[in-house]
């Protein structure tokens, strides 16, 4: 059997279509790559893969049956890290379900389910980190308006959260890194793409875009969080393991403008 | 809004509360079902963290610092020369709605300096809560100070605005209370506990027969120890903190190292070193007592009224009961393998579930994520290699001392040159 490497649109669906081509035409994969980036092997067949929902709700029933409703999470979590390599991983291990009679997606002794488990671990680390450090500011046009640069893509998991929070005013969390954005309009959220000045910032609030209020808010927030530093205490390397420095940048407690 | 008075009145007030350890923000079951702000259904989040490495996850401030008592420990004493400040009600009411609307905290921590009379503290702290809910519509978490003294009436609808209500003990015991806090009763502190646990159980009844029973504190109630003012042994501490949890329903008991701030010769001297060490096995012990299985008179008694320093509480018990060990990770029961030093609660679930698909050995545990450095003297596993070497517990306590980093290392040196 000849080597296959399977090339996607690098949606979900795209890649559980990929799943269900590799059962149907009994290919011996190698490498699943995601759009815009260049595959690994040479000698083999490149395979083109166009995402077909119904294909791909095939292979998530067929998951349902055998894997935890966490087990499915892991598996879309884990999906969501985008990290390099994880489609095999993710595919190894959904061989190992399909090729098994019962549940396995607790066994941790076996490699690719104890690696998904650990990065899904990680997506929903980051997950969390955005739920809380996430700093809306109040616009001139009453939104309040959120950037992020998460390491994985979580914005897809994010919304739920939010939308639950903050029924009643609106908002949106813009990903600057993989230029998307969540947008609640009080009933509906939906994905919005657009174009930021670059003078927009994390934090700060330029009168050009945000409400005349906003920044003594931020200038509060950051009064009260120097207050409540208990100086006889301070330990930097705890700070620093619970807010590693790369999310300080959202955190308008911390920059040096108020 | 004016926001120069306000900025000074914060900066005072939050850093009257700051002595208060719980920021907790979970347990809550309250859901946005009415399309208002909020919500605190989910887990506890932690928007930002102090430098001392604390959690900031709720609006932490005093209404007033105005106080008509004299607690020694207590920086609001009237006694102490320091700036006074209150907040207006509704004051709270719109920073608490402002920062919560930018996603900086989860909800509002509100406490108070005693002023005019308890009861009278008590109804301004219930007018916030009750604004907060019924004019903002607000679901987010609500943590309020249950004052010492309070009316039964006000603890009732205290809890109905709330989801979590605290009384801190402060002084674990008797005496203690007395020399430091001499216009403050041991009862004045046990009333509101124990109205707040009466009125949960009673609401829960009634929630059973009936659905749309209102919620009562549903985060529970938490109190909060000071360690190190009183000279208090371990075993004093736990012990309160058992008594809270079983007889009392407590949530949580924090412990709060005493942050020297007072010149009064009944306290440690400013400047004296904040027991953190001490605290940590504190919580290690607390932890282990409620999620591990074991009777805090395994930990503490009379022969043994002092935690080790050098050693987690774990360990220090699993070296003082070698005859129970090894136990053999394949065959031995959840609640045994919990005992063992090195394996956490997660890591137990992991082996449990793992070891249904087969017998696991060294590497398997190692990947599972225990600490096999402690770990490995206590169990055996699929493997030949065994690391049960005839070692005198003391003997074994040093070799795995050396083998670990310990992060209070620093804390623990000078301690240890004094021997």
């Amino acid at each position: 059997m000849q080597d296959a490497v399977l090339k996607y649109d690098g949606s979900f669906k795209g890649f559980l279509t990929c799943i269900f081509d590799a059962y149907e035409q009994k290919l011996n994969i190698v490498e699943i790559v995601p759009a815009g980036e260049d595959q690994g092997q040479l000698f083999s067949d490149t395979h083109q893969i166009i995402s077909d929902e119904l294909k791909a709700l095939r292979v998530l029933k067929g998951l349902k049956a055998k894997v935890s409703s966490t087990g499915m999470t892991r598996i879309k979590w884990a999906f969501l890290s985008e990290a390099p390599g994880i489609e095999m991983k993710l595919y190894e291990m959904i061989r190992y379900i399909f090729s098994n009679k019962q549940k396995v997606d607790t066994d941790y002794s076996h490699s690719a389910v104890l690696y998904i488990s650990n990065i899904a671990k990680q997506v929903g680390r980051e997950k969390h980190r955005m739920e809380a450090f996430v700093r809306f500011r109040l616009t001139k046009d009453d939104i309040y308006f959120a950037i992020i640069e998460p390491d994985f893509n979580v914005l897809p998991i994010i919304i739920k959260h939010f939308k639950s929070r903050y029924a009643d005013q609106k908002w949106l969390i813009y990903d600057i890194k993989r230029r998307i954005g969540a947008y609640y309009d009080l009933t509906k959220t939906e994905y919005v793409s657009m174009e930021l000045p670059e003078d927009i910032g994390i934090s700060g609030g330029n009168l050009e875009y945000f409400d005349p209020g906003e920044i003594y808010f931020q200038k509060l927030w950051k009064e009260y969080f120097d207050s409540t530093n208990i100086k006889s205490r301070v330990n930097m390397r705890l700070h620093v393991q619970h807010v590693p420095k790369r999310y300080w940048k959202y955190l308008s407690e911390k920059s040096p403008f108020a | 809004m004016d926001f120069d008075r306000i900025k000074e009145k914060l900066n005072i007030l939050a850093d009257a509360a700051k002595y208060d350890v719980s920021c907790s923000s979970s347990g809550s079951k309250r859901k946005n079902s009415n399309k208002g702000l909020g919500d605190s259904s989910g887990m506890g989040i932690c928007h930002s963290y102090t430098q001392d490495g604390r959690c900031v996850s709720l609006l932490k401030i005093l209404l007033t610092n105005h106080c008509i008592f004299d607690c020694a420990y207590c920086v609001t004493r009237k006694s102490n020369d320091i700036k006074r400040a209150a907040f207006k009600v509704q004051e709270v009411v719109d920073l608490t709605i402002s920062f919560y609307r930018r996603n900086y905290i989860e909800g509002l921590f509100l406490s108070s300096g005693i002023f005019k009379s308890p009861d009278h503290t008590m109804e301004r702290l219930i007018q916030v809560a009750k604004k907060l809910r019924k004019e903002e519509n607000f679901n987010g978490y609500i943590h309020l100070k249950s004052i010492p003294g309070a009316s039964d009436e006000l603890m009732r609808e205290a809890g109905l605005y709330a989801d979590r209500l605290s009384v801190n003990i402060e002084i674990p015991t008797k005496s203690g209370l007395k020399l430091l806090a001499p216009d403050k009763k041991h009862e004045d502190f046990m009333k509101p506990m124990k109205k707040v646990k009466d009125e949960i159980i009673q609401y829960k009844q009634e929630s059973k027969l009936i659905k749309s029973t209102p919620k009562y504190a549903p985060a529970g109630q938490s109190t909060q120890m000071i360690v190190g003012a009183t000279g208090e042994s371990d075993r004093d501490i736990m012990y309160s903190s058992a008594f809270f949890y079983k007889n009392y329903n407590m949530k949580r008991v924090y412990y709060s190292g005493y942050v020297p701030i007072s010149t009064d010769p009944r306290l440690p001297a400013i400047g004296t070193q904040v027991p953190m060490l001490r605290e940590n096995r504190l919580y290690q012990t607390d932890w282990l007592m409620r999620f591990y299985g074991f009777d805090i008179r395994e930990l503490l008694n009379d022969s043994f009224q002092h935690l080790d320093m050098e050693v987690d509480p774990k360990l220090s018990w699993a070296l003082r009961n070698r005859h129970l060990f090894p136990l053999d990770i394949n065959m031995a029961d959840k609640q045994l393998l919990l005992r063992v030093p090195g394996i956490g609660l997660k890591s137990t679930n992991k082996i449990v579930q793992a070891r249904k698909y087969r017998k696991l050995n060294w590497q398997h545990l190692q990947k599972i994520g225990i600490a096999i450095n402690r770990a490995k003297y206590f169990i055996t596993c699929d493997s030949r290699e065994k690391e049960l070497k005839d070692l005198t517990s003391e003997q074994l306590k040093q070799v795995i001392i050396k083998t670990s980093q310990s992060k209070f290392r620093k804390e623990l040196s000078p301690q240890l040159s004094l021997f």
